[in-house]
């Protein structure tokens, strides 16, 4: 169940670069966007060199072997969150382009005035503001799952929360900021009981944990390729297929269309309904490469290392006088440790461990309202992945000092 | 160790001069740097020739915005409201005595948006103003 944290970290070459003061890199900023091993490089590259060309409509060798790539990184995507079937995957840009297709299609079909959507007060803008956006166009009420002190959801306001009958739960699965880990089976179980649809953001879990979105029972479920060693620009929701199938298109457009009239289509059948005009090829087929990647480590053993290290992480950072931790014990959350450091504001913080090549993030992290509820207008961030090593701990906890000292 | 942190920059972070509210004032203007929520306000007394008489800042946020605000302050005291509108990015750049990256220059420049909205009375502290 240990990783070979040697072996891993030469797959990815950007560990090894230095910054402009010839520091190696620190990073420990991967819930922002995680490293990028060889294996999902050279896969995208091998298909620019090789199999580059448009998919579905051409019958050419390259466009054949363009298609089987882009479909059969789906089939893989599917196995790795284990859907029923590779047609509950629709490939999007990312997590937000996700949650926005439901807001779009699912809730504009199905959501009208006054109808109820249960949201948290930890969720990231992503699954704040297409929900705002409804409530302005719609007059959709908007509830939130409080969080309580320690950082974990309050379940018994939720409970209470589901005597108002819900149309729809959306919520994080673990916290860009916090790292709480929620207990989304329960937390959809509950839902289901209500007749609330459900939505996951898993922006943060599907990278760090195993997923197995049937057994969760999720109706729907929002991942990025770039969070889980993937490329920038795709990501996936995953749809029960019987929602799915009774949804409005998104996006229109070539591909998404069985048959075009000069005044009328038909939508395509499942997954291409949703995807309009020619997708991220390179970046399907980069992460179908991610997936193979984590899967070859394992995903459970990437969760072990990763709670290690953040056990490890906030033992140590709690020992600095003056650091103040947010969110729950290393045994509720993922790889974040979020941090104020008293008399100093975040990006002065981030600023000054970047001189010895230390990458954390500084300010609200896109979840604002969270940061409000906590009364401060910013954190700084270290997050950790499976190339995390203690002694870049080490080195965090040597760079707060130095803050220290620099503020006197 | 470190150009960023000269010691000018965290002593006026630290112990600004000009930091509190002016009530009554002339002009008053705040806003936010919505990358990372650092929040200024300016105040300012004008004379009846438009020369600033009296000027300061509150807000929070990082040294450098907080200093940045503190030395521009200073620098407009006793200043025509004509000059005040001429200044620009270079000018915060000299107060500071620091060469800044594109992100970091967002919030040396929120003081000098914060106070040019407020004299041309706009309704916004954009990136425009400081070009």
């Amino acid at each position: 169940m240990t990783l070979n944290l040697n072996e891993i970290r030469k797959d990815f070459p950007i560990l090894t670069r230095e910054t402009a003061n010839g520091k190696r890199v620190i990073y420990l900023d991967s819930t922002a966007t995680s490293q990028k091993p060889l294996q999902v490089i050279e896969a995208m590259n091998d298909y620019y060199r090789r199999s580059n060309a448009n998919i579905h409509r051409g019958v050419h060798t390259l466009a054949e072997e363009a298609t089987s790539l882009y479909e059969g990184a789906r089939e893989r995507i599917a196995k790795f969150v284990n859907a029923a079937s590779a047609r509950e995957i629709i490939y999007t840009r990312n997590t937000t382009e996700s949650i926005n297709l439901v807001a779009y299609s699912w809730a504009r079909a199905n959501l009208k005035a006054g109808d109820l959507v249960i949201l948290t007060e930890m969720e990231h803008h992503s699954n704040l503001v297409p929900w705002h956006m409804l409530q302005m166009e719609r007059g959709i009420e908007l509830e939130f799952i409080p969080v309580t002190e320690n950082g974990l959801l309050d379940l018994d306001a939720y409970k209470s929360l589901l005597n108002r009958n819900p149309k729809l739960v959306s919520f994080t699965h673990m916290s860009n900021v916090l790292g709480t880990i929620n207990p989304a089976g329960e937390i959809i179980k509950l839902a289901h009981a209500a007749g609330a649809v459900t939505l996951v953001d898993g922006a943060q879990s599907v990278p760090h944990l195993s997923v197995d979105v049937q057994a969760l029972g999720a109706d729907f479920y929002a991942c990025s390729a770039h969070k889980m060693c993937g490329p920038t620009g795709i990501g996936v929701l995953y749809g029960k297929s019987a929602l799915l199938e009774a949804m409005p298109p998104f996006l229109g457009g070539g591909d998404m269309i069985k048959e075009v009239k000069l005044r009328s289509f038909r939508p395509n059948t499942l997954p291409h309904k949703f995807e309009a005009g020619t997708p991220a090829i390179a970046e399907a087929v980069g992460f179908g490469a991610a997936v193979d990647y984590l899967t070859s480590v394992g995903m459970n053993a990437i969760a072990a290392h990763e709670h290690e290290i953040t056990e490890y992480a906030l033992e140590r950072l709690e020992e600095i006088p003056g650091v103040k931790l947010f969110g729950p014990s290393a045994e509720h959350k993922g790889g974040v440790a979020a941090f104020t450091l008293q008399g100093v504001h975040p990006h002065d913080v981030a600023q000054i461990l970047d001189q010895d090549g230390i990458a954390v993030r500084a300010g609200h992290h896109c979840a604002q309202p969270l940061h409000e509820k906590f009364g401060i207008p910013a954190t700084s961030r270290a997050s950790f992945y499976l190339y995390s090593t203690k002694e870049e701990v080490d080195q965090l906890v040597k760079g707060l000092y130095k803050v220290k000292e620099v503020f006197g | 160790m470190d150009d960023l942190y000269r010691e000018v920059i965290i002593e006026h972070y630290k112990n600004p001069t000009y930091r509190g509210k002016l009530d009554p004032h002339d002009i008053s203007f705040a806003d936010n740097n919505p990358l990372c929520g650092d929040h200024i306000q300016i105040d300012l007394r004008v004379d009846s020739s438009g020369v600033v008489t009296e000027a300061m800042f509150d807000g929070h946020g990082c040294a450098i915005s907080q200093a940045s605000a503190d030395l521009l302050v200073e620098s407009i005291i006793g200043k025509p409201l004509e000059d005040v509108k001429k200044l620009n990015r270079q000018d915060i750049l000299d107060l500071l005595g620091i060469d800044l990256g594109p992100v970091r220059l967002k919030c040396a420049l929120l003081s000098l948006k914060v106070l040019k909205a407020g004299v041309y009375g706009l309704g916004e502290a954009s990136d425009s103003l400081v070009e």
